[in-house]
């Protein structure tokens, strides 16, 4: 079983997020169990998202507090905020902030990626919705998922222009992390 | 074929395979996206039924209660307050032995203002006279649909049915569910044939007044109806794993490893998967635990209970949902199972967890183990914050 939690603003596209990446375990065969909790249910307001995946169907239905891998769509979260609470020993987080920001301090065996999701967002897209940059970058990180069954999804959920910008998203995301 | 969907979207796509005439809804909070999703569907003209949008939850309930009146398989979802502000017309929908399926995507109750979920709404309409099934998962959910359908159609039935399922973990979650076929839905629920029906050409009329000479056998025999639904329950469940493969047993509950068991915990809904997954722990380090899932609350299967539970030694009811100066409402039931009978558990003790969204952990269902000693506890809260009850005491 894998966890991943999403720390983000409402309206940033954690649910989003969550979805398109259970849909690429959904694809590889695999059992994702994708799910939101909301804070104070309005925008701006921090809230996470989650997923738990396995090899058999999902039961457990609590939130998800010692994550194998962390997403962070908004760096101002980490502000008064542990976003790396209960991380594993050998964890992944995977932060959206500038290029050349200065990645959290974490145990030996943990490993943080700071991507630019947003600027690429800003010019793959044209807005600032990163999430679809993160999760390349995610899949590049991890391991986890391949980059093609991540383009598969987003043929899937996006439609013309919006797919075009997303799969340029998605591969930039991915090729940032490769090239590091 | 299995898909990778919310839990709104798996019910709006059953329902609509169960092809309603009439759909109505107020489109607020707290409303689901399984009626914002089903309007969709009929503008988009894949549903050929009239949507209603009303000006709040009591007309919402009272236009289906005309639709099926009117002799068209109806259909609304609702939540929370919403389902309370229906409160008066679904009693009226029983009273009148209107078959309909309502969702309740189950949530807390203000005040204070709260969105997230427990069970405190369905629970608190026990008495209204529709019957209640309470899904674990979004397949459930979606299945629960289908054979609720079957079940408040059923000549001897004409009860409604009201398909309960946790608010956003399962609303709102996402994972892969398997849907059936349009040909395989219409081959297990025909048509809706009414026995009476409000037409023009033939009136007559329904929910009159009944003086005391007459109202009382009204709830004799909806009370009566309500027995033989603990027989057809299980029957339609028979003919729904033959149609479809998945197997719910007699639909009443689920015994998860109670056979040999020490312990038991008795739950509903969504939070019995967080608990197998606390069986499996335990049973695979020797521990005799189990789990009772009821999955009927309305009838109460109370024979199947006692079957369940009489060799148990000490069991556990988790409730998400109080009432407030007595036991809670699943607890009650438990031990009204056992009032007078020859065999019992030692020990029905009663827990509460998961109010207004609190996480249910398994540490949580592990705590409730640990307490589920010799002693019986009537009742406990678990996973309160101690420094929140200091506040309040003003200390």
């Amino acid at each position: 079983m894998k966890e991943i939690r999403i720390h983000a603003r409402a309206g940033q596209g954690a649910i989003t997020t969550a979805t398109l990446l259970g849909y690429a375990y959904f694809l590889k065969g695999m059992y994702p169990y994708a799910f939101p909790n909301f804070g104070a249910a309005r925008m701006g307001a921090p809230m996470n998202a989650f997923v738990r995946v396995d090899t058999k169907p999902v039961r457990l239905r609590s939130q998800i507090y010692e994550p194998d891998y962390i997403l962070v769509m908004d760096p101002t979260l980490m502000r008064g905020f542990n976003c790396f609470s209960g991380l594993k020993e050998d964890g992944i987080a995977i932060i959206n902030d500038k290029e050349g920001a200065d990645a959290p301090k974490v145990k030996t065996k943990q490993k943080v990626f700071v991507v630019p999701a947003t600027d690429i967002a800003m010019k793959a897209i044209g807005r600032p919705l990163g999430n679809t940059a993160l999760i390349g970058a995610f899949a590049a990180a991890t391991g986890q998922l391949d980059l093609d069954t991540l383009l598969e999804v987003i043929k899937k959920r996006f439609k013309g222009k919006a797919q075009e910008g997303n799969i340029e998203a998605v591969k930039q995301g991915y090729e940032y992390i490769k090239r590091r | 074929m299995k898909e990778f969907l919310e839990g709104s979207r798996a019910v709006a796509e059953i329902v609509k395979m169960c092809k309603p005439g009439v759909i109505s809804a107020y489109p607020i909070t707290p409303q689901t996206h399984i009626v914002e999703e089903l309007a969709q569907m009929v503008a988009n003209g894949e549903l050929n039924a009239q949507f209603v949008n009303v000006e709040s939850e009591h007309s919402a309930a009272s236009v289906v209660l005309g639709g099926v009146a009117a002799g068209v398989r109806s259909f609304t979802a609702t939540s929370s307050q919403g389902l309370f502000y229906m409160a008066e017309v679904l009693f009226n929908i029983s009273g009148m032995r209107l078959p309909l399926v309502m969702t309740c995507a189950n949530r807390a109750i203000s005040a204070p203002i709260n969105i997230w979920n427990d069970q405190q709404d369905s629970l608190s309409l026990r008495d209204s006279g529709w019957v209640q099934l309470y899904a674990e998962n979004i397949q459930e959910a979606v299945d629960l649909h289908l054979i609720g359908y079957r079940l408040s159609e059923d000549k001897s039935m004409m009860l409604p049915v009201m398909v309960c399922m946790d608010g956003f973990i399962l609303t709102h979650g996402m994972e892969a569910v398997d849907m059936p076929k349009q040909e395989e839905v219409d081959k297990f629920l025909p048509a809706y044939k009414p026995l009476y029906k409000l037409d023009t050409a033939e009136p007559i009329s329904m929910g009159l007044l009944a003086d005391p000479d007459y109202y009382i056998e009204t709830r004799f025999a909806m009370q009566e109806t309500f027995k033989d639904a603990l027989k057809l329950i299980p029957t339609i469940n028979e003919e729904f794993k033959n149609c479809f493969n998945r197997d719910y047993k007699d639909g009443l509950v689920e015994e998860y490893y109670t056979k040999d068991a020490e312990k038991v915990i008795v739950a509903m809904g969504s939070v019995c998967g967080t608990i197998k997954e606390v069986v499996d722990a335990q049973r695979a380090k020797g521990k005799k635990i189990g789990l009772l899932k009821v999955i009927s609350y309305r009838p109460f299967p109370y024979a199947r209970v006692y079957d369940a539970l009489k060799d148990v030694p000490r069991v556990a009811v988790l409730d998400k949902a109080v009432s407030l100066g007595a036991y809670a409402p699943l607890a009650i039931e438990i031990k009204a199972a056992f009032s007078g009978k020859k065999k019992s558990p030692k020990v029905i003790s009663s827990f509460v967890a998961g109010l207004g969204g609190r996480d249910i952990t398994a540490e949580s269902v592990k705590e409730i183990l640990t307490k589920l000693t010799q002693k019986e506890i009537n009742l406990e809260f678990i996973d309160l914050k101690p420094e929140l009850l200091k506040e309040e005491y003003g200390e």
